[in-house]
């Protein structure tokens, strides 16, 4: 428990990505196996202890502390988990290993489960104690991300994130298989058995110095729909929705794996549409982050998908096909198939970069973001390959920015934490404040922010807390100008939240550079 | 029947002052006599006029504020007594930082002993903490909450040269303040066999340089502001801690960024000060250090003058001991050099 313990703390500390990665690699290289794969497992956030909760730990260290002190302490800490550890009064140097940890507590029957806890933790030294609270409570939020033990894996094994990714799915702790192709001691762990996610494929935004530059006549163009990237894998195997950050969301749409009755991998935009009609994104959020779909939510928010793309038919990867292959073979399939919810998005006929400007100014305000670029003859890539897919977002002035403090509002709010402060990336790669906002969201959805922050604190700064930097908005604003408050040197004007994005991911915010540019 | 410490030590606007001795100790004005515990710049402030302390409280002082330090200076060594009106005054080692005291004082029949800052972990740098029974104890609680405990040392200074070896291109700086942590940190480094050259921050210089002539080996010390930039590639270099996220800091390349206190024990904190690496170390009895200190002095009554007060007082209550807090104002606050 101790390196893991070490690593925890390390990543909390660590200042920026790249050192994170080179924390998690050492990690992941000089530890053995079981032990690396569950420290993996819980950074992916796939354990969980239903015996050993946060209250539970608290008596358990309250029955050999004097409460006031206790209440003093925690008054002075501001986080349960860490007061505990600290607290706890007995002090060893034998802390049990991260196996015994997790198999032990698998085995354990309810009851058993405080005494083993409390026996680790009088093994334990401080550290050693907070990440077994931690660990325990699931609140192992150190600013380990799954996305960066990723990256540390492929530097390890000196192969791509992609490929890591595309196995991920099949893939269950401790590892082993994972970890033993890394170091080539086996094959790769198959994929292709399984309804495995591939990596999507990503477009970069248009900035003005990229307009000369692009061959018009090699592109494509579709609407930017304005709902969720997803990948839909069905076959023989079973069938899966995949948010584009390849979170399983099967679940909560039913009915479009109902509709998924083929043998394919598809590309899409999940919307809510009604008679094949686009619904505005606030109807989608409706549906969003749920474990599962009520016959009332599906009948008053129905799913469905615009598909942009086919990586996969039957068994055959099409991925290496140039796009205007797979177009054809997209529409020849759909015609055959004719998949109930889905519709094919229209490619936009233009003759020219004025008449696709004046096409993506017309873009109709619900339906569409913008336009999509595509290079006829560019096969599908992971990852963001540069000046193949191209993002031209109707409003420029809008940007997402992930959360990275929240405070209690005001009046009618302020037992709610509804004043955030946002922030993009610098170019170090780390996530710098550019706007505080309020307003913007419903009673609705307030709750669900002010409660994820509340599960999320990862520090307190008197009435302020800190937050894990996952949470991503959409922020709308009226420019950018300088400014000596934030950090960053720049601040937004007039921000507003426009909405939540929960389909993305935090790596995925927008750039300083870019909100620099705006400054005029 | 002696009289009680209350009637004769007093609590003033200008810090504890003894009534027969007529002396202030660790005044917060300045003062026609003070008695010093040690040379942190929140206890011995300049210009007093007399002024009594041990003789390496006294070349700490001369050394930070020359002729600010006081009018006339005496020295008394650790062991040594001396009458004062009335008042048989002793001073014996605090373990905070060098020269560091207990003010022990009697007075017909009644002692006191007002520790100012002292710890009960090893210092290489300085004589270990002795414990005096007596009546009133009067202690300070910087660490006077139960999650404060302290590591081992050398277990911190281990997690740095893990660190130095881990990343070895990168500049390792520690913050330090610059009396007593600075000279710990690399008297245990050397302890632990790191003997390269270790760079300082001009404030570190002088004092480590009278920590030398007062007979604390350091080992190879280099100035880090005049050093190249590719000097200071994989070195260690200690700097005060404000300094650290400056421009001072910054201009070195990619630097882990370290700092030693005690304070480091709660990572938000840690966090907040932006360091990378937080070391464990402090100059300050932990909680174990405090409770165990109160037992061992035997004294009826507990006076304490700044930290948590609070929490200390309770656990006081818990082990039946009277105690009060002395709600001084102007220790532990100064220029950030506690902890
Ligand atoms: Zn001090
Ligand atoms: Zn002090």
């Amino acid at each position: 428990m101790k390196p893991f313990a070490e690593l925890l703390e390390r990543l909390l500390f660590a200042p920026g990505r790249n050192t994170k990665i080179s924390l998690l690699r050492a990690y992941f290289s000089a530890r053995p196996d079981p032990e690396r794969g569950y420290a993996l497992a819980a950074i992916a956030g796939a354990l969980d202890f239903p015996g050993a909760k946060a209250a539970a730990l608290k008596q358990l260290a309250m029955a050999n502390v004097d409460a006031e002190l206790f209440d003093l302490s925690y008054d002075f800490v501001g986080d349960l988990a860490e007061t505990i550890a600290l607290i706890w009064p007995a002090q060893g140097d034998d802390p049990p290993a991260l196996p015994e940890v997790i198999e032990r507590l698998r085995a354990a029957p309810r009851p058993a489960i405080p005494a083993l806890i409390e026996g680790w933790l009088n093994r334990s030294d401080p550290s050693t104690r907070l990440a077994l609270v931690k660990l325990l409570t699931g609140g192992l939020r150190v600013g380990a991300s799954l996305r960066l033990a990723k990256l540390a894996l492929a530097e390890m094994g000196g192969v791509e994130v992609h490929e890591i990714e595309e196995v991920w799915h099949g893939l269950a702790p401790p590892y082993e298989d994972l970890f033993a192709w890394l170091e080539g001691r086996a094959a790769r762990p198959a994929a292709g058995a399984a309804p495995v996610f591939r990596p999507v494929m990503l477009a970069h935004p248009i900035e003005p110095e990229d307009m000369g530059r692009i061959d018009w006549r090699e592109f494509r163009a579709e609407q930017k729909y304005d709902g969720i990237r997803v990948q839909i894998v069905a076959g023989p195997q079973g069938r899966r929705l995949y948010s584009r950050a390849a979170e399983d969301i099967s679940a909560a749409f039913p009915e479009i794996l109902e509709a998924a009755a083929f043998d394919a991998v598809l590309d899409g935009e999940l919307l809510v549409m009604r008679e094949g009609r686009i619904a505005p994104f606030g109807d989608l959020q409706q549906r969003l982050n749920r474990k599962s779909a009520s016959p009332a939510l599906r009948a008053g928010f129905p799913a469905g998908i615009m598909l942009y793309d086919l990586l996969f038919e039957a068994g055959e990867d099409l991925r290496p096909l140039p796009f205007d292959a797979r177009r054809a073979r997209l529409e020849a399939w759909f015609a055959r198939a004719r998949p109930a919810r889905m519709q094919l998005s229209p490619l936009i006929p233009f003759a020219s970069a004025e008449e696709l400007a004046a096409l993506r100014e017309g873009a109709r305000e619900a339906e569409s973001e913008g336009l999509m670029l595509k290079r006829g003859d560019a096969p599908y890539l992971a990852g963001r390959p540069k000046g193949l897919w191209w993002k031209w977002k109707r409003a420029p002035l809008s940007l997402d920015a992930v959360l990275m403090y929240a405070q209690r509002g005001h009046g009618k709010r302020s037992s709610f934490y509804s004043d955030y402060t946002f922030g993009v990336w610098s170019e170090a790669g780390e996530l710098v404040p550019v706007a505080k906002a309020y307003s913007g969201y419903s009673d609705e959805e307030l709750n669900f922010i002010d409660r994820w922050i509340r599960n999320h604190t990862t520090n307190r700064f008197g009435p302020v807390r800190e937050v894990e930097k996952t949470l991503v908005f959409e922020l709308g604003f009226d420019g950018a100008q300088t400014s000596t408050r934030h950090k960053s040197g720049v601040a937004l004007r007039f921000p507003r939240v426009l909405r939540l994005r929960l389909d993305k991911p935090a790596s995925e915010a927008d750039r300083l550079e870019s909100v620099r540019r705006l400054i005029r | 029947m002696p009289p009680h410490p209350a009637s004769w030590l007093k609590p003033t606007p200008s810090g504890l002052y003894c009534l027969p001795g007529d002396f202030y100790i660790d005044p917060l004005r300045q003062v026609p006599r003070a008695i010093i515990t040690h040379g942190h710049s929140d206890h011995a402030r300049p210009g007093h006029a007399q002024v009594l302390a041990t003789p390496e409280t006294l070349a700490i002082m001369r050394a930070r504020m020359g002729e600010r330090a006081g009018a006339s200076l005496q020295p008394l060594p650790y062991g040594e007594t001396l009458e004062v009106g009335g008042v048989r005054v002793r001073l014996v080692p605090a373990g905070h930082v060098l020269g560091s005291a207990q003010v022990v004082m009697e007075h017909q029949g009644a002692r006191a002993v007002v520790s100012g800052d002292y710890k009960r972990q090893p210092d290489p740098t300085c004589p270990p903490f002795e414990p005096v029974r007596c009546d009133v104890f009067v202690t300070e609680a910087t660490f006077g909450l139960p999650v404060f405990r302290h590591p081992e040392p050398e277990g911190e200074i281990a997690k740095l040269l893990q660190s130095h070896a881990l990343f070895p291109g990168r500049t390792h700086v520690v913050g330090a303040y610059a009396l007593g942590k600075a000279q710990r940190l690399i008297a245990c480094l050397r302890r632990q066999g790191y003997d390269a050259p270790i760079y300082l921050h001009g404030a570190h210089a002088n004092l480590c340089a009278v920590y030398e002539r007062l007979g604390v080996g350091l080992g190879a010390l280099r100035p880090a502001t005049a050093a190249q930039k590719a000097e200071l590639k994989g070195a260690l270099v200690l700097a005060p801690p404000s300094a650290v996220g400056e421009r001072w800091g910054r201009r070195l390349e990619d630097p882990v960024v370290a700092q030693a206190s005690g304070w480091m024990r709660i990572r938000q904190r840690a966090k907040a000060a932006g360091v990378e690496l937080p070391l464990i170390i402090s100059d300050h009895a932990d909680w174990d250090g405090l409770l165990a200190t109160i037992r061992e002095t035997q004294a009826p009554e507990i006076w304490v003058t700044h930290g948590a007060e609070e929490a200390l007082i309770r656990a006081c209550a818990l082990m039946q001991i009277r105690a009060r807090a002395l709600s001084l104002i102007g220790y532990g606050d100064e220029d950030g050099e506690e902890a």
